[in-house]
């Protein structure tokens, strides 16, 4: 696919409150970069991620959809992370059986100590989704812009 | 069978168990069966034939509040694990209801009769693997396990996972079909194939909510398609990504709780093939999690609601391939 120069990845990342979204914080603090068309959306833990978000955020217009939480064994609440990895699981195994890339979805366990890690994911899934180029597949007509 | 059956029921509501049945009564067409109530008074309408389709274990939650004693409901072996999901979330009370398992031979599917050119039908003999139809142009003979439902084609198995007692005989229908037969051709497919299929099949739906209506996995006291704040309480755009949505969402809820029952595809009134998507959920479930029959057992833990440490990540999906 030729990539559109104008174009810019739409990216959005949701992330606990308690480890990733400190993760973020860090990153920012540290003066890592990564990409400015990741917007970042705070929950409470992995698991609040009702799949119905995810597919609302493709709806309207997000190019790629990232959930980062606690690392398996460390969740706020113990196990939260543990069934949002199922559900995950399950839930992009379903968008690709429709036929949904699955390289637009994915799932990065970042620690609040992790700054790095949570930069370098991000600028990894933004170039991942920039070579995939624009969704249209989930776009929703009515969030159409003109 | 029926007259059996009706003698059985009397003679319960005589010695008090219950009041009530939960059965089968014939709609405005003999081939139209629909989900009834009767009292003792009522017991002649109550029909058990071979078009006795419908599940009737979601009726019975809008009946426990009601109830005094117990009601009695007539549960075919696929109904009954429809029955045991019911009763392990809480929604039907096991001790309320006395549970008469039916034999089932599979049940006719009137569309497939009609789709061989059998219009104006009148009656229907049985006889074994023979069905005569009466038409207002004549009769003709078909063989019964042609015109069966999909759903018993792909029938779980005649053992009643629920009974207080059982009456009648059953037969198996599935002839030995992997239910996952379609689902493993989707899979196979390139996700561009696959797009376009499901683009087509579920730009079809009408958004009517038949489907979730039915779908005994499906009684949530709020459903969030009820809800007028989530934008998707009514049909989609045409060619939009909403009309996945609806689906997916629906299919999701019910993911580890489906029973795989085939009511969803059964009652829609435009032939989408939804039971692709929950098997989908199936097939997956046993793959990574293990085998699981949601109904088996009352009390079991759905694996959707369970986890283990060692769980596989999300990125499965990536690396199994072919989801591009
Ligand atoms: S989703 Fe369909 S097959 Fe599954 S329980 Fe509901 S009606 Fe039955
Ligand atoms: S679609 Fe979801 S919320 Fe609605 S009844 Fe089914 S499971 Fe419940
Ligand atoms: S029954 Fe069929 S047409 Fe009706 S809402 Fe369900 S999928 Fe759509
Ligand atoms: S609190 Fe971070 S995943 Fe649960």
């Amino acid at each position: 696919m030729s990539v559109n120069t104008e174009w810019k990845p739409k990216i959005v990342a949701f992330c606990c409150n308690w480890c990733s979204y400190a993760g973020a914080d860090l990153a920012g603090s540290s003066r890592l970069s990564y990409p400015a068309d990741v917007k970042i959306i705070r929950i409470p833990c992995s698991c609040r991620l009702n799949p119905l978000f995810i597919l609302r955020a493709f709806q309207r217009g997000a190019d790629g959809v990232i959930l980062c939480g606690c690392h398996p064994g460390d969740c706020h609440y113990s196990t939260g992370n543990y069934y949002a990895r199922r559900r995950m699981t399950l839930l992009f195994s379903m968008l690709s059986y429709l036929g949904i890339d699955s390289r637009r979805t994915r799932v990065e366990w970042v620690s609040a100590a992790e700054g790095p890690k949570f930069a370098a994911t991000m600028n990894d899934f933004a170039k991942t989704i920039t070579e995939l180029g624009e969704n249209v597949k989930l776009g929703d007509l009515r969030c159409k812009e003109n | 069978m029926q007259r059996e059956l009706i003698d059985r029921i009397r003679a319960l509501m005589d010695e008090g168990v219950a009041t009530r049945v939960l059965g089968w009564k014939k709609g405005e067409f003999f081939y139209d069966t629909e989900p009834a109530i009767l009292t003792a008074e009522q017991l002649d309408q109550l029909v058990y034939d071979s078009f006795c389709g419908p599940n009737l274990s979601k009726y019975l939650i809008q009946e426990m509040p009601k109830l005094e004693g117990k009601i009695i409901a007539l549960i075919k072996p696929c109904d009954s694990y429809s029955f045991n999901q019911l009763c392990t979330e809480h929604r039907v009370d096991r001790e309320k209801v006395y549970v008469i398992g039916v034999g089932c031979k599979g049940k006719i599917d009137v569309d497939k009769l009609r789709a061989r050119g059998i219009t104006g039908i009148t009656a229907i003999d049985e006889d074994g693997d023979t069905l005569t139809v009466h038409t207002l142009y004549g009769d003709e003979t078909v063989n019964r396990h042609e015109v069966l439902l999909n759903k018993c084609l792909t029938c779980k198995g005649k053992e009643h996972r629920v009974f207080d007692e059982q009456i009648g005989e059953s037969e198996d229908t599935s002839a030995g079909a992997d239910r996952f037969d379609m689902v493993k051709k989707l899979e196979a497919m390139t996700a561009q194939e696959r797009f376009e299929f499901w683009r087509g099949e579920l730009s079809k739906c009408i958004r009517c909510n038949a489907c979730r209506n039915v779908c005994p996995a499906c009684s949530c006291v709020k459903c969030v398609f009820d809800n007028p704040n989530t934008g998707v309480q009514n049909k989609a755009a045409a060619d939009d990504f909403e009309e996945n949505m609806f689906h997916i969402i629906r299919a999701f809820h019910v993911a580890g709780r489906c029973t795989d029952c085939g009511e969803c595809s059964r009652v829609c009134p435009q032939g989408i093939p939804l039971h692709l998507l929950n098997r989908k959920f199936i097939a997956d479930i046993d793959d990574l999690y293990g085998e699981y029959q949601a109904g088996e057992e009352i009390g079991q833990r759905h694996p959707v609601i369970n986890y283990t440490q060692e769980d596989c990540e999300p990125s499965v999906v990536r690396e199994r391939g072919n989801q591009a």
